[in-house]
């Protein structure tokens, strides 16, 4: 998903040119990447893939960083002690995985600074899902169980992506995704065997969460004309429609485990495909979140800008400081 | 309860609220700091206290003896009813202000939890032997931070004055002898003050201190703190989460 | 008015002793103590007794792919460092 063409339905992303490599170059390279061999920092690469890189990549950093606020939302909230920990370490680690994809971005010459302010002048995307808001605790089991869960799809396939540092990096973030899942789909399923009220907040965020979960896969195949490429170069392992037919089948029988209702009318178990048929997704919200008109955009704009600019005076000081320390060494 | 009990069963619970409270503050940092990194420690910080808050309360409770374990403590009980002292439910303020609170608590807790550590009570030693590690990171992390704070900008300094002159008033509670407890003011005015000076700081002047955490008469923050954290077990009394 | 933008830092995690350290990743400080402390919290947050080095990214001087035939190139020629070389006698153990 992080893939994603997240460009307006009607700009058309033009296929990227590899017309001006050199061809010897060009195909000693897709060799290397067709023979499953790793692409490092210092090795050639045809512009293209540096730039569908760092956009894909920082892409999915910027996803992690916004990712920590619908769920942060409620850490001080949490109903026990035990959740407030486990919530409070998920989100950390949320942060951590953003910090290490930004690192991995940055060895292809581009610095944390750009593409934070990319993020923030609204040039660079991330993932349409925390647009949505979080209204009940009921949504922070459905973030973990749907959420993760469709970002555990995505990611467990990346370990072997041809570029080196990305892969090294997922191979650190799918380790210690394991139990983000496991505690979001923990949260539903005690809802879902609590109270009435329970069981209502439950039922409820998955009605809210349960579509917007299918859009994080991204738009049908035939509107991501890059996939072909996305898939030769390993940055993408299987089309969106793929992981999402995945994930809806995986997911279903995890909800009706829990005695909760998906909220499709057209969900219906086709025997002959061996996979659940599904309704159509809405995809004018998709394509109006991806424009930046999602429920919360604005917030979640607002509270990362917020956080950079009030912590300048921090960043300057801890750099004025430490030119001081410097000179004071310099000088003896 | 024996008289002896009660006495453990205050302390922990002191001890429990103290890290509870600090641990709430920093969390509400959680996606909103200077920098992603600065982020991920505070976090740190806020798992550690929450740690050990659930030890020091799950043991206030077992003393007490009447099935309260530290959800119940933390979730059930009221404000005259807390034991923390008045500088961990102050506000986060900026970022000086956080770390004004942690560079005079930390410092202080580190000395009581060394004592916690060698306590004859071994449910209590075992809790503090391994919170007394974990402090110790703090008190270093918030005391380089009062450094480059106060010996970096002009507004850097000016803001980490303005932090420490909020939280000075709630020290001599710190070191409040009612119960016994001996003081490590000596050494604690030591360390604050070798920082303060590689900070290029003045030692705040000596005020009247604010006094009654330690028997329920918190600051005004505590209620509105309270009042979110505990909002789920309150709208829905005897649910499991 | 100060740049406020942190330099990188490479960071290198030696998981337990006896074993090497191992290049983690990247983190972003103002000085070595605040580099090492976030390494600590980023990178060894499920572990204990590590040590850590930091490394600015700009002190790093990288070998340059191009050149990997010259620095490295196989020792094809060089059969005497490879043990199948020597001929050792039938049933001689341990060599």
């Amino acid at each position: 998903m992080y893939t994603t063409e997240l460009k307006d339905k009607n700009q058309k992303s033009a296929p990227v040119s590899l017309a001006s490599e050199d061809p010897e170059k060009l195909a000693a390279f897709e060799a290397r990447v067709a023979a499953d061999d790793f692409i490092e920092p210092k090795d050639w690469m045809p512009e293209a893939y540096r730039k569908t890189l760092i956009r894909q990549i920082s892409q999915h950093a910027h996803s992690e960083i916004v990712g920590m606020l619908p769920e942060g939302n409620w850490i001080t909230r949490a109903p026990n002690l035990r959740r407030k920990s486990i919530l409070l370490a998920k989100v950390q680690d949320e942060g951590g995985h953003g910090l290490y994809l930004y690192a991995a971005a940055e060895t292809l010459g581009i610095s944390r600074e750009e593409m934070v302010e990319a993020l923030h002048a609204g040039k660079a995307k991330y993932s349409t899902i925390f647009n949505y808001p979080t209204l009940t605790w009921a949504d922070i089991g459905a973030i973990g169980w749907l959420v993760d869960g469709a970002a555990i799809m995505n990611q467990v396939p990346l370990q072997r992506t041809s570029y080196g540092p990305y892969a090294r990096a997922m191979v650190r973030i799918c380790k210690e995704e394991s139990f983000h899942q496991r505690q979001g789909y923990e949260i539903m399923s005690v809802l879902a065997a609590g109270t009435a009220e329970q069981k209502r907040m439950a039922q409820d965020a998955l009605d809210r969460w349960w579509w917007p979960s299918l859009m994080m896969f991204g738009p049908p195949d035939e509107n991501s004309p890059n996939t072909a490429q996305s898939v030769r170069w390993r940055i993408k392992r299987e089309t969106n429609d793929e992981l999402r037919q995945k994930f809806v089948d995986v997911t279903v029988p995890q909800a009706e485990a829990i005695g909760l209702r998906v909220p499709d009318p057209a969900l219906k178990w086709n025997e002959a495909r061996g996979s659940y048929d599904f309704g159509d997704i809405d995809w004018e919200e998709f394509y109006a979140v991806v424009r930046g008109e999602g429920p919360v955009a604005k917030e979640r704009t607002q509270a990362r800008v917020q956080a950079w600019e009030d912590g300048a005076w921090v960043r300057e000081a801890a750099s004025a400081h430490a030119a001081k320390c410097a000179m004071k060494v310099a000088a003896e | 309860m024996k008289r002896a009990d009660e006495m453990l069963f205050h302390h922990a619970l002191r001890l429990g609220d103290d890290a509870l409270i600090l641990g709430q503050r920093l969390s509400e940092w959680c996606g909103h700091a200077p920098m992603l990194e600065i982020d991920l420690a505070l976090a740190n910080i806020g798992l550690d206290l929450l740690g050990q808050a659930m030890h020091f309360l799950n043991l206030a409770g077992e003393i007490e003896g009447k099935g309260r374990d530290a959800d119940a403590l933390a979730f059930r009980r009221d404000v005259l009813d807390f034991r923390n002292c008045l500088l961990v439910e102050q506000p986060n303020g900026d970022f000086a202000q956080t770390i004004a609170r942690q560079f005079l608590f930390s410092n202080w807790q580190e000395l009581l939890m060394r004592e916690i550590a060698a306590a004859p009570e071994p449910r209590l030693s075992a809790i503090g032997a391994k919170a007394v590690k974990e402090i110790a990171y703090h008190a270093k992390f918030a005391s380089e931070w009062v450094v480059r704070l106060g010996d970096g900008t002009d507004e850097s300094r000016a803001r980490m004055i303005a932090g420490l002159d909020w939280m000075w008033r709630f020290v001599d509670e710190l070191f409040d002898k009612k119960d016994g407890a001996p003081s490590h003011r000596a050494e604690w005015d030591m360390r604050i003050a070798r920082t303060l000076a590689e900070a290029r700081l003045e030692l705040p002047k000596p005020r009247r201190g604010a006094m009654g955490g330690r028997h329920g008469h918190h600051s005004e923050h505590l209620g509105h703190l309270l009042t979110e954290m505990q909002f789920l077990q309150r709208a829905y009394p005897g649910a499991t989460w | 008015m100060t740049n406020s933008n942190w330099p990188l830092w490479e960071v290198f995690v030696r998981a337990k002793n006896g074993l090497s350290h191992k290049h983690a990743g990247s983190v972003h400080a103002a000085d070595a103590r605040m580099a090492i402390e976030a390494a600590r919290d980023v990178y060894t947050r499920r572990m204990e007794g590590v040590s850590l080095w930091v490394v600015p990214s700009s002190a790093i001087v990288a070998s340059d792919p191009k050149e990997t035939t010259d620095l490295f190139a196989p020792a094809e020629d060089k059969v005497y460092r490879h043990p199948t070389f020597y001929t050792i006698p039938e049933g001689v153990k341990n060599i």
